[in-house]
C-alpha cells in the first residue's frame, strides 16, 4: 500500500492559472539542458557555459560581435525580394513574405553593413535564419552583390556570415542564378585584391555552400555547425543507411579539407582580425 | 516510332488504326491507301497541337523521353567523328555522369562537356544517372582550363537531375566543387555556350552553366529544384508535381521571358527525340552563329559582359 492516496485524477489545473516560467529570462540549451539566464547567455556571446554549443543568433547579434562599441552603417536596409513569379504553392509567396517580415522585423535573410573591426575597416554580410529559413532569394544575392561593391569601393576586406538552408525555392529560377551572380562579382573583388574571409555557422547547406559560401580566402566555422551541399536527409534517403557520428558538421568539413579552421565566437572577432592582418601591406621595417 | 508519353495517348489510339489500315491495304482485299493518308496527316495534326500547348509538367516529361538524345550523341553529331574523349579529374577519379573532350565542330577545335545520362538499366548505373559527384565538376574544371590555355571555346551540354546527394559526395566537397565552377566560369578568358538539352536541376546544372550564352532546347526545364522534390518540400508529399512545375516556371518560355537564359531552340515537332539529327542540326546551328560573335571580343570584354549578365539577374524591391 502506498503512502499517499490520489485524490484527484488527470491534470486538473487549467492553463490559464498554470505557473509558467516567463518567456526569455532563461535560456535552457538544446544540447546539454544546461540552464542559464538570459543575460548571462548572452554575456557569453550565446556559448552555452555548460557545453559550448553555439547557439543560432542573428545578423544583428554577429553585427554586436563583429563592430567595435557595436558601431555600424547598414546600407540597404529596406531592401526586400520581389515576387516575379507570382509563386503559390499552398500559400502566396507575397503572402509568405510579408509573414516573416512581420514576424522578424526584418526585410529579408541577409543585412549588410560596414564599420570598424578593431580599429580597421570591414564590410559585414550576415544572414538571418529566422527568416524563411535563411533562404537565399534576389535580396540575399543582390545585397551581397552590393556589399561586394562597397568593399572594392572603399577598399575594406569583406566578411560573409553565411546561415542558410541553401536557395530560395519560390524564386525558382531567379534563386539559382543568384549562385551564379555572388560567385561572378566575388572575382571582381579579388580582382582588386581585397580580402574575402567566409565565416560558415550552423546551418549552412544547398546553393548558398555551393556558391559565396566556399569561395573565401579564408573558409572558417564555428564549432559543430551542420555544413553540406545536400541535407542529412537527403544523403540518409540516398545512402539507405545512417549516417555515421559527426557527418557534415564543421570538424567533418575541416577534416576533409574544406575549412581553413574552426573558431570558437569568444575568439572570433580577434582570430579573424588577426587572419586579415596578414593580407594588409607589410610596415616598412628599414624605416624602423 | 517512339515510345508515347501518358498525354500522347490520343496519338496511340490513331496509331493503332493506322496499322490495322496499313495490314488491310497491304493484304490488298481493300484499298486503303486514302485512309492511310488521311490518318498520317490526322496524326501529325494531333501532335503539333499537343505539342504547341504542352503544360509545364508535360514538358518535364517530354525532357525525360527516354528517346531523347544524350550528351554523347550530340557531341558525336556535331563533331563528326572527330571527337576524343578525355577523363579524369586527375585528384580522385574519372566521373562517369560528366563527359568530355575536344572535337572539331565545322573545322573549328571546342571543348565539349556535359552530363552523361545512360541509355538503358546498365547503362543508367553506369552513368549514376547523369548525377556528378565533385570529381566530375573538377574534371569538368580542368577540361574548361586546358581549353582557356590553348583559346579554344567551350561548350556545354547540360541534363542532369541534380549533383549526387551521396555520402563521399558530400566528404569530397560538392559544394566546393560546383562553387569554384561557377567562380572560374564567370572568368575564364575563353568564349562560353551553353545548352540545357534536357534536365536543368539546380547548381548540379548550373556547376557548367555559367556561359556567354545560355541556350535551352525547347522542350528542356531549368529550375532552382525538381519539381518532385519542390512539391516533397513545400507540400510535403509528391502528389502536387504537376502544380510545382507550373509554379517553379521552368520551362524555356518563361526562362526566356524572365531573361535567366538568352535563347531557345527549336525541337522538332514532337519533341527532340522523335528526330535526332534535326535537333543536332539546330543545336550545330546555333552553336556556329554564337561562337563568331564571341570570338570578336577580348577575353576582358567576354567576362566583363558575363559577369554583368548574371549580376543583373534577380527582382528585389
Amino acid at each position: 500500500m502506498g503512502w499517499f492516496k490520489r485524490i484527484k485524477e488527470g491534470i486538473t489545473t487549467s492553463t490559464k492559472d498554470k505557473k509558467e516560467t516567463p518567456e526569455g529570462l532563461w535560456y535552457k540549451c538544446p544540447k546539454c539542458g544546461n540552464v542559464v539566464s538570459t543575460d548571462e547567455h548572452r554575456e557569453n556571446k550565446w556559448v552555452c557555459v555548460g557545453c559550448g554549443h553555439h547557439e543560432r543568433i542573428s545578423a544583428e547579434d554577429y553585427f554586436s560581435l563583429i563592430f567595435d562599441a557595436n558601431k555600424y552603417t547598414e546600407f540597404n536596409k529596406s531592401m526586400s525580394s520581389g515576387d516575379p513569379l507570382k509563386f503559390e504553392d499552398t500559400k502566396k509567396y507575397s503572402d509568405r513574405l510579408k509573414a516573416s517580415q512581420k514576424k522578424t522585423g526584418l526585410k529579408d535573410a541577409i543585412r549588410t553593413a560596414h564599420g570598424m573591426m578593431n580599429g580597421k575597416k570591414i564590410v559585414v554580410a550576415a544572414m538571418d535564419f529566422s527568416f524563411i529559413g535563411g533562404s537565399m532569394g534576389s535580396a540575399v544575392g543582390e545585397k551581397i552583390s552590393r556589399a561586394i561593391d562597397h568593399a572594392i569601393k572603399f577598399k575594406a576586406p569583406l566578411l560573409v556570415i553565411s546561415k542558410s538552408g541553401g536557395a530560395r525555392m519560390m524564386e525558382a529560377g531567379f534563386s539559382l542564378m543568384q549562385m551564379a551572380k555572388t560567385s561572378a562579382k566575388l572575382t571582381l573583388l579579388a580582382d582588386a585584391k581585397i580580402p574575402y574571409i567566409s565565416l560558415l555557422t550552423d546551418p549552412t547547406t544547398g546553393g548558398v555552400t555551393a556558391s559565396f559560401a566556399m569561395l573565401g580566402d579564408i573558409n572558417v566555422a564555428e564549432p559543430g555547425a551542420l555544413i553540406g551541399f545536400a541535407g542529412p536527409r537527403v544523403v540518409k534517403e540516398t545512402i539507405g543507411k545512417d549516417l555515421p557520428e559527426g557527418f557534415q558538421t564543421s570538424e567533418f568539413v575541416l577534416e576533409h579539407g574544406f575549412l581553413d579552421y574552426i573558431v570558437h565566437r569568444h575568439e572570433l572577432k580577434e582570430k579573424l582580425s588577426r587572419s586579415i592582418e596578414f593580407f594588409s601591406e607589410d610596415e616598412d621595417v628599414s624605416k624602423k | 516510332m517512339p515510345v508515347l508519353l501518358e498525354f500522347e495517348e490520343s496519338i496511340g489510339v490513331l496509331k493503332e488504326q493506322l496499322d490495322k489500315a496499313k495490314e488491310l491495304n497491304e493484304k490488298g482485299e481493300v484499298d486503303m491507301s486514302k485512309s492511310v493518308k488521311d490518318l498520317e496527316k490526322k496524326i501529325e495534326q494531333t501532335r503539333a497541337k499537343l505539342y504547341k500547348n504542352l503544360t509545364p509538367w508535360q514538358q518535364v516529361q517530354v525532357s525525360r523521353h527516354p528517346e531523347r538524345p544524350y550528351t554523347l550523341s550530340y557531341i558525336d553529331a556535331l563533331t563528326e567523328g572527330t571527337f576524343i574523349e578525355l577523363h579524369g579529374d586527375r585528384t580522385v577519379k574519372d566521373d562517369k555522369a560528366m563527359v568530355g573532350g575536344f572535337g572539331k565542330i565545322d573545322g573549328q577545335s571546342v571543348m565539349f562537356i556535359g552530363q552523361q545520362k545512360g541509355i538503358n538499366t546498365k547503362m543508367r548505373q553506369y552513368r549514376n544517372f547523369g548525377m556528378p559527384n565533385p570529381e566530375g565538376y573538377r574534371k569538368a574544371l580542368r577540361l574548361m582550363k586546358l581549353a582557356e590555355k590553348f583559346n579554344k571555346p567551350v561548350v556545354t551540354l547540360i541534363d542532369t537531375p541534380g549533383a549526387f546527394p551521396g555520402l563521399e559526395a558530400e566528404e569530397r566537397g560538392q559544394g566546393e566543387a560546383i562553387a569554384r565552377n561557377l567562380y572560374e566560369m564567370a572568368k575564364l578568358r575563353v568564349p562560353i555556350i551553353c545548352i540545357i538539352i534536357g534536365e536543368g536541376a539546380s547548381g548540379g546544372a548550373l556547376g557548367i552553366g555559367v556561359g556567354d550564352k545560355v541556350f535551352m532546347l525547347e522542350h528542356a526545364w531549368y529550375s532552382v529544384i525538381s519539381p518532385e522534390n519542390c512539391s516533397t518540400i513545400l507540400w510535403r508529399n509528391w502528389d502536387h508535381k504537376v502544380e510545382a512545375a507550373e509554379a517553379l516556371k521552368l520551362t524555356s518560355k518563361d526562362m526566356l521571358k524572365n531573361k535567366l537564359i538568352d535563347g531557345i531552340i527549336k525541337e522538332p515537332v514532337g519533341g527532340a527525340h522523335t528526330d535526332h539529327a534535326k535537333t543536332f542540326a539546330e543545336v550545330k546551328k546555333t552553336i556556329l552563329k554564337e561562337l563568331p560573335k564571341l570570338k570578336e571580343l577580348t577575353p576582358e570584354k567576354r567576362a566583363e559582359l558575363r559577369i554583368k549578365k548574371f549580376a543583373s539577374m534577380g527582382v528585389t524591391n
